[in-house]
């Protein structure tokens, strides 16, 4: 077995955070830049030279991209030989995530009890933590911070197995017309197919982590991908909601297996600035 | 078009002049205000109490900033969805908001306030908050402060970029602006 500290974990996982916040990955950055030189809408240009411009200013200031800096969520790949030790994984990172927040001037955005106190933690957890277990004797960690805006507008269905993809395609768009401007187009569209109740919108923000526009391995689910970022770009929402031809940037679909009698679909929108940094150790 | 630049308050003859799609560059005092502190201001309100700010031509701004690092004058602050204070905003209008700042659209409820008192509902860009907070000069908490991200802060802005996106005669960008945009062919749902 090799063994790995909590605390290196730890130590590791704080600057990991805030290069999250405040360095937007640069796929997202070319796709911005693409879309403000095709951008038909004045209106929208202007909006999308703004996004440009603060990317900037939050990288060179070391300041968050956006003021929602979010939930902190990871995704963990823990090798099979690796064992850690002097703490937990669950330790390691909730240290981690109140230590980045705090020390980086980032927002504390987690209310400790849903429906009563809505009283603030104060250190931005708990974290939401998913692991996969790996071969290997390495441990990969990559936080996706989600801001509520565009997680507030992200939507789950259990359709029925023989309405396949046109039932699909429908809620899709359903879904991205009925969020307009609140997700802060344009969007990233991450969709989760099959599965359970509770894997299918695991698989939809798993969706979002793949680099912009790469298109789904299966070239059933690539054409897929691609007919509804052109519908969706078609229903002229655009920059911010207010008219254009930029509503998302990518349509990412993730799938597996279900029961014959479901078809599970998960919808989760990312906003823009889709910031997501990884590391291995 | 160009850009028009306004001041706070807000004056019903600069309301009356704006119309949706219009850019803005705004400059003056604003305060932010988000759920919780919604919700309080409305409990005051119903309660017959003072308000911590004095709303008549005064300018809300949707909005919870990071923390204020050192050497700054703000965090990054861009606007929060505004419509989850579509339940709150028409008893403000009522008691003389004159202006709203977020993004995303509005309730039918919150469009006919306006009309009726002469508001006008500005959208900021959302995600741009590294930016919005140059255009930020100072920020003082006034109220709430036990709220953090969700208390009330003054800010005094200059040239704060903003777009008309629902304006005092009760016309919405939101809707008139994609349908400018739709492809015909587009698959409608």
């Amino acid at each position: 077995m090799r063994e790995i500290t909590a605390e290196t974990i730890e130590k590791q996982v704080i600057p990991l955070c805030l290069t999250a916040a405040y360095d937007l990955p640069e796929d997202v950055r070319q796709a911005i830049a693409r879309a403000a030189d095709s951008e038909s809408s004045p209106l929208g240009r202007s909006m999308l030279n703004q996004l440009i411009e603060n990317y900037s200013i939050a990288s060179k200031d070391r300041v968050p991209i956006c003021q929602d800096t979010g939930v902190a969520v990871f995704f963990v790949d823990i090798g099979q030989e690796v064992s850690i030790v002097g703490g937990t994984l669950q330790e390691a990172l909730t240290k981690a995530t109140a230590a980045a927040w705090s020390s980086g001037y980032l927002r504390m955005s987690i209310a400790e009890d849903p429906m009563f106190t809505r009283k603030n933690t104060g250190i931005n957890g708990p974290p939401i933590i998913h692991i996969n277990l790996v071969s290997g004797s390495k441990l990969k960690i990559t936080i996706a911070p989600k801001g509520g805006g565009s997680e507030n507008m992200s939507r789950m269905a259990m359709l029925k197995p023989t309405a396949g993809a046109a039932a699909v395609a429908d809620f899709i768009l359903e879904t991205v017309a009925m969020a307009g401007g609140n997700p802060c187009p344009p969007i990233i569209v991450g969709v989760g197919a099959g599965g359970n109740f509770e894997t299918a919108p695991l698989l939809a923000k798993k969706a979002l982590l793949r680099p912009l526009g790469k298109p789904n391995p299966d070239a059933k689910y690539a054409d897929f991908e691609k007919m509804m970022l052109e519908c969706i770009n078609d229903s002229g929402i655009g920059p911010q909601g207010l008219g254009g031809r930029t509503t998302a940037l990518a349509v990412h679909i993730e799938h597996c297996p279900c029961h014959i009698a479901s078809l599970p679909v998960a919808v989760n929108l990312n906003c823009h600035a889709a910031r997501h940094a990884s590391l291995e150790i | 078009m160009g850009i028009h630049h306004i001041q706070t308050p807000l004056m019903p003859e600069v309301i009356s002049g704006l119309s949706i799609g219009d850019e803005v560059l705004l400059s003056g005092t604003i305060y932010t205000a988000r759920d919780q502190a919604h919700s309080r201001l409305c409990a005051l309100l119903d309660g017959g109490e003072a308000l911590p700010m004095d709303l008549s031509g005064t300018i809300i701004y949707f909005a919870g900033p990071t923390p204020t690092p050192p050497g700054k004058a703000v965090g990054s602050v861009g606007p929060t969805t505004s419509g989850r204070m579509d339940a709150f905003s028409p008893k403000l209008i009522r008691a003389g908001l004159k202006g709203m700042i977020g993004k995303g659209s509005r309730s039918q409820e919150v469009i006919e306030a306006m009309k009726s008192h002469g508001a006008i509902y500005f959208a900021a860009t959302g995600g741009a908050g590294a930016l919005i907070a140059q255009r930020i000069k100072s920020s003082t908490c006034i109220a709430y402060q036990e709220l953090g991200p969700e208390a009330i802060y003054k800010m005094e802005v200059r040239d704060f970029p903003l777009v008309v996106a629902i304006d005092s005669k009760g016309e919405n960008l939101y809707i008139k602006g994609p349908e400018g945009h739709r492809v015909r062919s587009a698959k409608s749902t």
